[in-house]
C-alpha cells in the first residue's frame, strides 16, 4: 500500500502542477505539452484506481489523437505573445476584482450555511472487485452495451453530427484543381496511353489535343 | 441478448429519424451535387419526419419508460414531440426556395435538421440527467452548424460562432449543475432524484439548490429567457432565415418541455425554489422582449425579441405550478409554433433581385405591391400581439388565467402591460406595410412558403373553431404530472 | 517472494523489504530486456543495410569486423563522441526532450511484450491484462518525439516533416486499432499472452491436423494481416511511408538539425519502434512463440527462439519493402489510409463480428 500511496502523490502532484502550467506557460506549445503531461498523470491515477482500461483509453484517445491535433493547430497558429500578455495585464485588475467578489460571496455563503450534507447515500460503485473475477474491460462492456446502450448510441449520433458539421463547414470543391483518379489511372493500358507517331525527317510533330491533356 | 431490445416502441420516432438521417446522408453523398438532388433529399427528410409524426400519434397513451427509466413516453411527450416534429418539418420545407435563391442548397441541410430533431425528441423524453445532456448536445451541435450554414456569409459565420461559444458556456453551466445534483442526491435519474429531493433536508441543502439553479441557467440559455438571451438577436439576424425559423420554432418547444419535465419530474419537492426563478425569468423576458423590440429596424432581430417575449409568456404558465398552468403552457406553445412559422414563411419569401429583404423599412407599401402577403403578415403579427379574436389572444388568455387562478396577480398584470407595449412594435410594421410609400416590387412568393403562410393565417383566424382538440390534448398531456 | 524468503529465512517479510525486492526484480528484468533488445537491434540495423545493399547488388558495410558485423558499434561510438549541436533559434528544452521522449516511449512498449511461456511462467516484465491497448497507446506516442523535434528546431523543413508525421500517424492508428479489434473479437481478451495462446487452435486443428502455422491468425484474417503490416510501416515512418524525413524533399525532415547523441536517440527510438511493431505482428498474427508445426524437432526448440525468428522475419519484410518500393506521395498516403484501409478494416470488423455471432463461435 505504501508504494501505491507514493505513486498516488507523484501522479497527483504532477497532474496539478502540469495543469497549472497549462495556464501559466507563456508559449502555447509548451502549454499543450503540459496538457499532455496532465493527461498522462490522470491515466496513472486511473491505473491506481484499478481502472486500467480507462487509463489506456485516455492515453490512446486524448494523448495519442486529440492532443496531437491540438499541438498541430497550436504550432500553426501565429500568436503574438507580447500582445496577449499586454491584454492580460490590462484586464487583470478587473478580472481579479470580479473573481475576488465571487469568491468572497461564495465563502460568505458557505460560512453562513455550510455545504449541507448530501441528502442521499453515495451510489454503489460499479467497479468490479478483484474477487468477482471479471476484468474491468469486461465490466465496462457489460454495462455499456446493456444499461447504457441508449446513451452510447446517443453519443455516437453526436459524433456523427460533429463530423458532418465539420465537413459541411470546411470542405470546398475548388474549381480548376486537377485531381488524381486512381481507378482511371489503373484502367490505362498501352493502347490508350501511348501514341506511336512516325516522324518524317525534317518536320515537327504536334501532339493531339487529347495527348496534351 | 434480446432483453433490452424488446419493447422499444416508445422510442421508434427517434430511431426512425436517426436511421432516416443516416440513409439520407448516404443518398446525398452518392448522388451528383445538384440543386434538384439536394431538394429531393430535403423532401425525403420531410417524409421521414412525417413518418415519425405518425409513429408518435399512434403511440399508446399509457406512460412507458425505457432504458431503466432514462427515457419516458407519455401524453405530454407525445404532445411536445408532435409540435417539435411539425416545427422542424415546416422549417425544413421553408428552406428549399430560400437556399436555392442564395445558391447554397446542399443535401447536408436536411440531414442536420433531422439529427437536430432527434436531439430535441430525446430532450422531450429525457428522464435522466445524462439523457437530458445528450439530447441537448445533439440538438445544439447540429444547430450551431446550421447557424453557420452559409459559411461564405460573414454574418452567418458570426452567428454560428457566437451561438457555439455561448452554447458551450451554457452547456458547461448545465453540466456543473447536473454534477452537483448528482453529488447531492446520488442519482442521475429524475424519479430517483425526486424520491430523495424532498422536504426540509432538500430545501436546506445548499449544494442541491445551487445545482438546480445552474441547471435552470443552462436551460434558460437554450430557451433564451432573459437574462440569458444575449445571443438571440445576433444569431437570429445572422443565421440563414429558414434556420432562424427553425430556431424560433422547434428547439424552444423542446427546451421548454425539457424544463417542465426536469422541474416536475425531478424537483417536485423543491417547487417554491424553482418557481421563484421561473417567475423572475418570466417577468424579465416579457418586459425586455417588449421594450427592446421597439428600436429594431431588422425584421429578424425584431422576431428575436418577440420570441424572447413569448418565452416569457410561456413561463408565466409554468410559474403557478398547477394543472391549468401546464395546460396553458402547452396551448401557448402550439399556437406560438403556428404563428412563428407563419411569420417566418413570409420573411423567407421576401426577396428582391438584389437579395433578401430584412429591413422593416423595405416592407414599405407592401400592401400595394402584394396585398395578400401584406394581409397575411398583418393577421399573423396581430395574432403575435395577442389581439382578439386571433389565436394569439387565446394563448395569452389561458396563460394569464392560470396565473390569476393561482393568485399570481403581479405576474399577470406585468404580462398584460408588456403585451400592450409589445403591440406597439407589431403595429409599427403593419403601419409601414400599409401606409408608407411603395418601393420596388418583390420577387413572387414561392409556392411552398406561400401555402404555409395561407395555412398559418387560416389557423390563426379560425382558431376559436379548431380550439377543441388542441385544448383537450393539452389538458390530457397536463394530467401526466401530479401537483 | 518465496525466493527471497528462502534466501534470508524471514517468513513474514517486512513490507519495505518486499517492495524493495519487487523493485529489484523489475529493475533487473527491465535491464535484461533493454540490453538484449539493444544488442539485437545493433544486428538488425546491419541486416537492414545488408538487405538493402543486396537488393541493389552492393556489398553493404563490410569493413568493421568480419562481414561488417561490428559496424553498428562503430556507428554508436561515432555518434556518442561527436559534439551535440543545438541551433541558435531552437527551443532548447523541447529540442532535447524530443529524442529522449522518442527513445523512452519506444523502449517502454517492451514492458508488456511476452516472448515465451513455459513451465517457468510467462516471460514478460508486466503481464498487463490490457496489454494490447498499452502497446497501441505507447506506439501512438511515438509521434510526439517527431512533432516536438520538428517544431523545436525552428526551421522550415523539420517543421514540415513533423506536420506530415502528425497527420500520417493519426491516420494509420485508426486502421491499426480496427485491425486489433478484429483480432480481439477472435480471442476475447486484451492480454497478449492470451492472444498467442488462442492461436494454438484454429483452422488447422479444426480440420484435424496437428497444431501448426495454419492455426495462426494470419490465415483467418489474411486481409487484416496485410493491412496491419502496411499500417505498421506507416506508423513507424518506414519507407515507402517515410515522408516525415523524405530526403529528396525535406533534406532529412524532422531530424535535419540533430546531430550526435540526440540523433542517435532518434535513430534508436525509430528502430525500437520497428522491433515493437515486428513483435506485435508476431503476437497478433504469427502465433508468438508457438512452433510452426507442433511435432518433435520443432517443439524442442525453446519458444523464445521461435519468437525472435518470426520477429526477424517480419523485420526482413520491412527491409525488403524499404529496398523495393518507391516512396508514396503525401496525398496517396492519405488516400490509402482513409479511403482504402479504413473502410476495409471497418467492413472486416463487421464481418468478423457477424461470423462469430451467427456462426456460434464467439469466445
Amino acid at each position: 500500500m505504501a508504494l501505491t500511496a507514493v505513486f498516488f502523490y507523484i501522479f497527483a502532484v504532477l497532474a496539478v502542477v502540469s495543469g497549472a502550467m497549462v495556464i501559466i506557460a507563456k508559449n502555447p506549445v509548451h502549454a499543450v505539452l503540459f496538457l499532455i503531461l496532465a493527461f498522462f498523470n490522470a491515466a496513472g491515477l486511473f491505473v491506481l484506481l484499478g481502472a486500467e482500461f480507462l487509463a489506456m483509453l485516455l492515453v490512446i484517445v486524448y494523448v495519442g489523437a486529440v492532443a496531437v491535433l491540438f499541438l498541430f493547430v497550436v504550432m500553426m497558429l501565429d500568436v503574438d505573445f507580447a500582445e496577449l500578455k499586454a491584454g492580460f495585464i490590462k484586464n487583470a485588475p478587473v478580472g481579479l476584482l470580479v473573481g475576488g467578489t465571487v469568491l468572497a460571496e461564495l465563502v460568505a455563503l458557505f460560512m453562513a450555511r455550510g455545504f449541507g450534507a448530501g441528502i442521499a447515500k453515495a451510489p454503489a460503485a460499479v467497479m468490479p472487485t478483484a474477487a468477482s473475477g471479471i476484468s474491468n474491460t469486461e465490466a465496462l462492456g457489460r454495462i455499456l452495451y446493456t444499461k447504457y446502450a441508449f446513451f452510447f448510441q446517443g453519443a455516437g449520433l453526436i459524433l456523427l453530427v460533429a463530423m458532418v458539421g465539420a465537413i459541411v463547414l470546411t470542405l470546398r470543391q475548388r474549381e480548376g484543381v486537377k485531381r488524381q483518379s486512381v481507378p482511371v489511372q489503373n484502367a490505362r493500358d498501352p493502347a490508350t496511353a501511348i501514341e506511336i507517331v512516325k516522324v518524317p525527317t525534317g518536320s515537327a510533330v504536334v501532339p493531339s489535343a487529347e495527348a496534351q491533356r | 441478448m434480446t432483453s433490452f431490445l424488446t419493447g422499444l416502441g416508445p422510442i421508434y420516432p427517434e430511431i426512425i429519424i436517426a436511421i432516416g438521417a443516416m440513409a439520407l446522408l448516404m443518398y446525398g453523398v452518392f448522388r451528383p451535387e445538384t440543386d434538384a438532388n439536394a431538394e429531393a433529399t430535403g423532401w425525403l427528410g420531410v417524409l421521414v419526419l412525417a413518418t415519425a409524426a405518425m409513429t408518435v400519434a399512434l403511440d399508446p397513451p399509457a406512460p412507458a419508460s425505457l432504458f431503466e427509466g432514462a427515457f419516458v413516453s407519455d401524453r405530454f411527450t407525445d404532445f411536445a414531440k408532435l409540435l417539435v416534429i411539425a416545427g422542424s418539418a415546416f422549417a425544413l420545407m421553408l428552406s428549399f426556395d430560400y437556399f436555392r435563391r442564395v445558391k447554397s442548397l446542399k443535401f447536408e441541410y436536411p440531414v442536420l435538421v433531422l439529427l437536430a430533431t432527434v436531439g430535441m425528441l430525446i430532450m422531450v423524453s429525457a428522464n435522466d440527467l445524462i439523457t437530458l445532456y445528450l439530447g441537448l448536445e445533439l440538438q445544439s451541435l447540429a444547430l450551431y452548424v446550421l447557424a453557420a450554414f452559409r459559411r461564405d456569409n460573414v454574418k452567418s459565420s458570426e452567428a454560428g460562432l457566437k451561438y457555439f461559444v455561448l452554447g458551450a458556456l451554457s452547456s458547461g453551466m448545465l453540466l456543473y449543475g447536473a454534477s452537483l445534483i448528482y453529488g447531492y442526491t446520488g442519482s442521475t435519474n429524475f424519479t430517483a432524484i425526486a424520491a430523495v429531493a424532498q422536504g426540509k433536508a432538500a430545501a436546506e441543502s445548499l449544494g442541491l439548490i445551487i445545482g438546480l439553479v445552474f441547471l435552470l441557467v443552462g436551460i434558460a440559455f437554450k430557451i433564451s429567457a432573459v437574462p440569458f438571451h444575449m445571443w438571440t438577436p445576433d444569431v437570429y439576424e445572422g443565421a440563414p432565415t429558414p434556420v432562424t425559423a427553425l430556431f424560433a420554432a422547434a428547439p424552444k418547444i423542446a427546451a421548454l418541455a425539457l424544463l417542465v419535465r426536469t422541474m416536475h419530474g425531478a424537483f417536485p419537492g423543491l417547487g417554491p425554489q424553482w418557481q421563484q426563478v421561473i417567475t423572475l425569468l418570466a417577468i424579465a423576458s416579457m418586459l425586455l422582449g417588449a421594450v427592446a423590440a421597439i428600436g429594431q429596424t431588422n425584421i429578424k432581430r425584431l422576431m428575436a425579441y418577440s420570441s424572447i417575449g413569448h418565452v416569457g409568456y410561456a413561463l408565466v404558465g409554468l410559474a403557478p405550478n398547477s394543472p391549468e398552468g401546464m395546460q396553458s403552457v402547452l396551448i401557448y406553445l402550439a399556437i406560438y409554433l403556428v404563428m412563428t412559422l407563419g411569420v417566418f414563411a413570409v420573411i423567407v419569401s421576401l426577396h428582391r433581385k438584389e437579395g433578401q429583404v430584412v429591413e422593416i423599412a423595405d416592407l414599405a407599401g407592401l400592401s400595394k405591391t402584394n396585398l395578400p402577403l401584406a394581409f397575411a403578415l398583418f393577421i399573423l403579427l396581430f395574432s403575435l400581439a395577442g389581439i382578439p379574436p386571433l389565436a394569439g389572444f387565446f394563448a395569452k388568455f389561458y396563460v394569464f388565467a392560470a396565473a390569476i387562478k393561482a393568485g399570481l396577480y403581479p405576474l399577470a398584470i406585468i404580462g398584460v402591460l408588456s403585451s400592450v407595449i409589445g403591440a406597439y412594435y407589431y403595429l409599427r410594421v403593419v403601419k409601414v406595410m400599409f401606409f408608407d410609400e411603395a418601393k420596388d416590387k418583390l420577387l413572387p412568393v414561392p409556392r411552398v412558403p406561400g401555402m404555409i403562410v395561407v395555412a398559418a393565417s387560416v389557423f390563426v383566424i379560425f382558431f376559436a373553431v379548431f380550439a377543441g382538440p388542441v385544448v383537450d390534448a393539452a389538458a390530457a398531456a397536463a394530467k401526466v404530472f401530479k401537483f | 517472494m518465496t525466493t527471497l524468503q528462502w534466501l534470508i529465512g524471514l517468513d513474514p517479510l517486512p513490507e519495505w523489504l518486499s517492495w524493495l525486492w519487487w523493485l529489484l526484480v523489475v529493475g533487473v528484468l527491465s535491464a535484461a530486456v533493454v540490453f538484449g533488445l539493444l544488442i539485437i537491434i545493433a544486428f538488425l540495423l546491419l541486416m537492414d543495410r545488408k538487405v538493402w545493399a543486396a537488393v541493389q547488388m552492393r556489398r553493404g558495410p563490410n569493413v568493421v569486423g568480419p562481414f561488417g558485423l561490428l559496424q553498428s558499434f562503430a556507428d554508436l561510438l561515432k555518434f556518442a563522441l561527436k559534439e551535440p549541436l543545438i541551433p541558435a533559434g531552437a527551443d532548447k528544452g523541447v529540442f532535447l526532450l524530443a529524442p529522449l521522449a522518442t527513445a523512452t516511449f519506444a523502449l517502454a512498449a517492451w514492458a508488456v511484450i511476452p516472448v515465451d511461456q513455459n513451465s517457468w511462467g510467462k516471460w514478460v516484465i508486466s503481464d498487463l491484462n490490457v496489454g494490447i491497448l498499452y502497446l497501441l497507446a505507447i506506439s501512438s506516442l511515438g509521434v510526439y518525439g517527431i512533432i516536438m523535434g520538428g517544431w523545436a528546431s525552428n526551421s522550415k523543413y523539420p517543421f514540415m516533416g513533423s506536420l506530415r508525421s502528425a497527420a500520417q500517424m493519426v491516420s494509420y492508428e485508426v486502421s491499426i486499432g480496427l485491425v486489433i479489434i478484429t483480432v480481439l473479437l477472435l480471442v476475447g481478451s486484451l492480454n497478449l499472452t492470451d492472444i498467442v495462446n488462442a492461436q494454438k487452435t484454429g483452422i488447422g486443428t479444426g480440420a484435424g491436423l496437428p497444431a501448426s502455422a495454419l492455426d495462426w491468425h494470419w490465415l483467418v484474417l489474411f486481409p487484416m494481416f496485410v493491412v496491419f503490416f502496411i499500417s505498421a510501416l506507416a506508423e513507424t515512418n518506414r519507407p515507402p511511408f517515410d515522408l516525415p524525413e523524405a530526403e529528396s524533399e525535406l533534406v532529412a525532415g524532422f531530424m535535419v538539425e540533430y546531430a550526435s547523441t540526440p540523433y542517435l536517440l532518434f535513430m534508436l527510438g525509430e528502430y525500437v519502434a520497428i522491433t515493437t511493431m515486428c513483435a506485435m505482428t508476431t503476437i497478433l498474427f504469427l502465433g508468438g512463440w508457438l512452433p510452426p508445426l507442433d511435432i518433435a524437432p520443432f517443439n524442442w526448440v525453446p519458444g523464445i527462439f521461435w519468437f525472435i525468428g518470426k520477429a526477424t522475419f517480419v523485420f526482413f519484410m520491412f527491409a525488403m519493402v524499404k529496398a523495393m518500393v518507391p516512396r508514396y506521395r503525401y496525398d496517396q498516403l492519405m488516400r490509402l489510409g482513409w479511403k482504402v484501409f479504413l473502410p476495409l478494416s471497418l467492413v472486416m470488423v463487421v464481418v468478423v463480428a457477424a461470423v462469430l455471432q451467427f456462426g456460434g463461435a464467439s469466445p
